[in-house]
């Protein structure tokens, strides 16, 4: 069961990611990168991270990508120039090029390395599985890393101050 | 069985997808878009490694992750807020002032 | 208390250096005025202390200047005898010059005047360290100070090309002999582990004298080269002549008095050393004769009154090497110091005649001063007879000694030099006299107007206080005017301006005084054949010592400083003690006896030859010219000497640095590989920012490719 939930999730996860990148109209890329952090979230919940799961689905899926959207509107994004020819005529100049070619090296890099490494299997004891505990979560959250979370309070300040100064409309 | 092969694996072909996104995407919006992609795959990573490793590292980890990719994605869609308005596109190939 | 003695003049260079612009002229003249007389009097002081105590010698260690390992120079001062006497010749007469300069030079601006003043106390101040160095280094300090001064002072008038040229020249010169001396000085330090005086001194009397060319000959050969830079001999002697650009109480001071001087000075100082060279002596005394004759044949045709006396100055310093290379140390110091005294004594003279004449320097132009100039006429005439040897007169005393000396010499071919030095001073007396007949006898021949009265004018300056000429208060002639050109402008002004004037006051006592330091100066030197006791070569004998060796020194009375005012005659009569010399020989009284009438019958023979030629019949002297026309020229052009160094060595040097030096190297070589890493880097850069395309995307692939290769790297 788990592993058909898991194949069925990566799948939606990496055929949107495709689509989020490879198609013209923005809009549907935000609705395609939200299908594909459901499918992440399920992967989660799979992981016995229910709390993340959520907490990607509320931020992420909830408010980023909304952002994302009112950008879109706002800025009226025209589609993208439709591509002419193969893929590799779309490509600009050398750099992007080069750049594609080496995110395909990458991953056939990380793939190849990574299905060398020895079948890994998950633990399964409850100590293990207790990780879904919010409470547990929250414990650590404010204890070792109180200072994380209070610094990355500090950093949302600046990041709003930021987008507000740098989104204004010049005088 | 699904092992934690897998999960690496499927993070790093969602990483590699959003750095292509990156490279080949001539608008800013769908740039951005893409960053937040691979951003998710790293916090799949974690998440898996943290469960294998059975600690709720992982998910803390990830917790920052999310907050600070906020963050990124409000100054960032400012600043393409106000590019757009300076140049009325959104192709990063517009936007060549730096170039010698 | 030695260092006031160059201190005093240093403060007055200092003064007049950094505040002269702002000073009047009365004030500037009597800062360095003061300066000299300071200094002569601190010297006065020193020397009786010195010679009351009985020791040989005074050190004072000022500072420790070199300190390195083996290389210990103190900056110490030392006065012996020898310094003694050379400290009183240079600050007396150096006193005597200042004074005389304050006339001199009065019609210069105020700066220029504090800047003269400033650079004749600097001098001062380096011969003083120069004369009174306990060790090579501090010697050579004084040495290339005073070259460097004789710099300045003949080009002062530097807007003038002649004079710049000429100042550029005597320090050239002056370098390459220095470049011996230093080779010199290296040399001995290596040899001897020390440059002090006295430790060379003893180190070398501990050797035997060499019979071959050994280390000691190279080392005094190279420092009888730097001595023929700075004393004008044979071969570096051609920067004298050009000097006379320079104003003349400088060729009074530095061309005549000291500065040349300073190579007879450096001989006598390290006496031993010389003593155990005897083959560098014998080319001293050689190079010394020679010299003396050749510049004494150029000096019989020349035009420019202070050309003749700078060929003279050439000369007479040709006798003095001649005495040092013969071993007589004392002899050739003593007609350093009579030399001194009628030297200067002429080109002040000479200096007043130009004065007088509103700047005119050609003997052809001049006659019939005698009667307007009677001041000037007396004194240089006895200058002139003290130089050509006339008995009773301070030349004939110090010349007839190193001839003397010459003839009884042991150097090889002594007496062939003897024989040269003897027409030479045939020759001294001729054309020195030709000076005399053309300038102040017969008629006149220069374009000044005649004068209403035969006397001389009223004394028109002071030291202090000056009446300026209404010449001068309508409409002033700047500074930048020619060699000694005093304001060519005023001749045909109104008052008494217009007319050959006598010197005033401040130029014509130091005149007087010369005259009569020319008269006494050299019964100092009064010799056994005569009854004297020749005191100045027992006074100065412990000098040329080593000091391991204890020279019965006779406690004399207290030589009198030279000084104008105190006389002191050395009567005939008094006893002389035995006196040990070694390596002289002594002959009987009677050669010397017969040598003295000789060297009269010479001195008297020459005044009659110029005075037939120059003084009766003139046309006769043109006839001769005539009929050895070729002779004549080469004379009259130096013997070609300046021509055949420029062509063998200033030309090719010339074209050798423009064109490999200049064009190739400098601007080729070094300007190109600046210039080409200049480029390079241009070029480089302009490759390298291509990778600025400005694109975004660009950047995040080269970035990203980067990430690839590391995350290869750990992980395959």
């Amino acid at each position: 069961m788990d592993v058909v939930a898991f194949y069925l999730f990566a799948a939606v996860a990496v055929v949107s990611s495709l689509l989020v990148v490879g198609q013209r109209n923005p809009m549907y890329s935000v609705m395609l990168l939200i299908a594909s952090f459901g499918a992440l979230a399920g992967l989660y919940v799979l992981l016995d991270a229910p709390f993340t799961a959520v907490t990607q689905i509320i931020i992420y899926a909830g408010a980023i990508m909304v952002l994302f959207l009112f950008v879109v509107m706002l800025l009226n994004v025209p589609r993208e120039e439709a591509a002419v020819g193969p893929v590799t005529a779309t490509l600009g100049a050398t750099g992007i090029r080069i750049g594609a070619v080496l995110s395909a090296v990458l991953a056939i890099e990380l793939v190849w390395a990574l299905s060398r490494l020895a079948p890994t299997r998950f633990g399964d004891d409850a100590e293990v599985t207790g990780i879904s505990s919010v409470a547990r979560i929250g414990r650590t959250l404010f204890t070792e890393h109180a200072f994380a979370f209070e610094a990355t309070s500090i950093l949302i300040l600046a990041a709003m101050v930021g987008a507000t100064v740098l989104a204004r409309r010049e005088r | 069985m699904v092992s934690l092969n897998h999960y690496l694996i499927l993070s790093a072909v969602l990483f590699s997808i959003g750095t292509a996104g990156v490279f080949l995407r001539r608008n800013l919006i769908t740039v951005l878009l893409s960053i937040e992609v691979m951003l998710n795959a790293v916090n799949l990573t974690f998440i898996s490694v943290g469960r294998y490793l059975g600690t709720v590292d992982g998910q803390i980890i990830v917790f920052f992750v999310m907050t600070v990719a906020a963050a990124e994605a409000a100054v960032g869609l400012a600043l393409v807020i106000a590019l757009f308005r300076h140049r009325e596109t959104l192709n990063p190939d517009a936007f060549t002032s730096l170039k010698w | 208390m030695l260092l006031l003695i160059p201190l005093l003049p240093l403060a007055g260079f200092l003064v007049n250096a950094f505040a002269g612009r702002r000073l009047p002229k009365a004030v500037s003249g009597l800062v360095g005025c003061l300066a000299m007389i300071g200094s002569f009097a601190v010297s006065s002081a020193a020397v009786w202390g010195l010679v009351s105590s009985g020791e040989h010698a005074v050190e004072q260690t000022v500072f420790s200047w070199l300190s390195s390992h083996s290389l210990q120079v103190p900056f110490a001062l030392r006065l012996d005898h020898l310094s003694a006497l050379m400290i009183l010749v240079v600050t007396g007469i150096g006193s005597l010059i200042h004074i005389y300069s304050v006339g001199y030079m009065h019609e210069e601006p105020d700066g220029e005047y504090a800047r003269y003043f400033s650079y004749l106390n600097l001098f001062a101040a380096f011969m003083l360290v120069l004369v009174l160095g306990a060790s090579f280094p501090v010697m050579f300090i004084g040495w290339e100070g005073v070259g460097l001064c004789s710099y300045l002072l003949i080009g002062f008038w530097f807007h003038k090309h002649s004079a710049a040229d000429a100042g550029k020249k005597a320090f050239v010169v002056n370098r390459i002999g220095d470049f011996g001396f230093i080779l010199g000085m290296l040399l001995i330090f290596t040899t001897f582990g020390t440059l002090d005086f006295q430790g060379v001194a003893a180190a070398a009397a501990t050797r035997a004298p060499e019979t071959a060319v050994g280390v000691m000959t190279i080392a005094t050969m190279l420092l009888f080269v730097g001595a023929t830079g700075k004393s004008a001999q044979i071969p570096l002697y051609v920067w004298l002549p050009d000097a006379m650009e320079g104003p003349t109480p400088v060729s009074a001071l530095i061309h005549a008095a000291t500065m040349v001087t300073a190579g007879v000075y450096m001989i006598g100082r390290n006496a031993v050393l010389f003593e155990h060279a005897p083959i560098t002596l014998a080319i001293v005394a050689g190079i010394g004769v020679a010299t003396a004759l050749m510049a004494g044949t150029i000096g019989l045709v020349q035009h420019d009154i202070k050309r003749v006396l700078a060929y003279s100055t050439v000369s007479q310093l040709g006798f003095m090497f001649l005495a040092m290379g013969v071993g007589s140390f004392a002899a050739g110091i003593f007609h350093l110091y009579t030399h001194a005294f009628f030297k200067a004594l002429l080109f002040l003279g000479a200096g007043a005649v130009i004065h007088a004449l509103a700047g005119e320097q050609d003997l052809r132009n001049m006659g019939g001063l005698k009667r307007q100039l009677p001041i000037t006429y007396w004194t240089f005439l006895i200058g002139a007879l003290a130089i050509a040897g006339v008995p009773g007169l301070a030349g004939f005393f110090s010349k007839d000694e190193i001839l003397f000396r010459t003839f009884t010499a042991a150097t090889p071919g002594h007496t062939l030099m003897w024989v040269l030095g003897v027409v030479t001073s045939l020759l001294t007396a001729i054309y020195m006299f030709r000076l005399v007949f053309l300038a102040f006898h017969g008629e006149r021949r220069h374009e000044a107007p005649m004068p209403q009265q035969s006397e001389e004018e009223e004394p028109v300056t002071q030291v202090s206080g000056t009446v300026p000429p209404p010449a001068l208060a309508a409409g002033h002639v700047p500074a930048v005017h020619g060699s000694d050109h005093h304001a060519a402008a005023q001749q045909g002004a109104p008052g008494h301006h217009g007319m050959p004037h006598e010197a005033p006051w401040s130029m014509a006592v130091p005149l007087i005084l010369l005259a009569a330091g020319s008269v006494l100066a050299g019964y100092a030197g009064l010799p056994h054949a005569l009854g004297g006791s020749n005191r100045i070569e027992q006074f100065l004998e412990p000098a040329f010592h080593a000091p391991t060796q204890a020279v019965e020194i006779v406690a004399s009375a207290a030589q009198p400083p030279i000084v104008p005012v105190a006389l002191g005659l050395q009567l005939p009569g008094d006893a002389h003690a035995g006196e040990v010399h070694a390596g002289e020989v002594h002959a009987d009284a009677a050669t010397e006896l017969r040598l003295m009438a000789l060297s009269s019958g010479i001195a008297f023979a020459g005044i009659g030859i110029a005075a037939y030629f120059w003084l009766r019949r003139r046309d006769a002297a043109a006839a001769v010219a005539d009929r050895m026309r070729p002779l004549h020229r080469l004379l009259l052009d130096k013997y070609y000497v300046d021509e055949a160094y420029d062509a063998l060595l200033v030309q090719p040097l010339t074209t050798l640095s423009r064109t490999v030096l200049w064009r190739g190297v400098d601007a080729g070589l070094v300007d190109g590989a600046v210039n080409g890493v200049g480029l390079a880097v241009g070029a480089g850069s302009d490759a390298l920012r291509r990778a600025q395309t400005g694109s975004v995307r660009t950047y995040a692939a080269m970035f990203f490719a980067g990430v690839v290769v590391i995350v290869g790297h750990y992980l395959l």
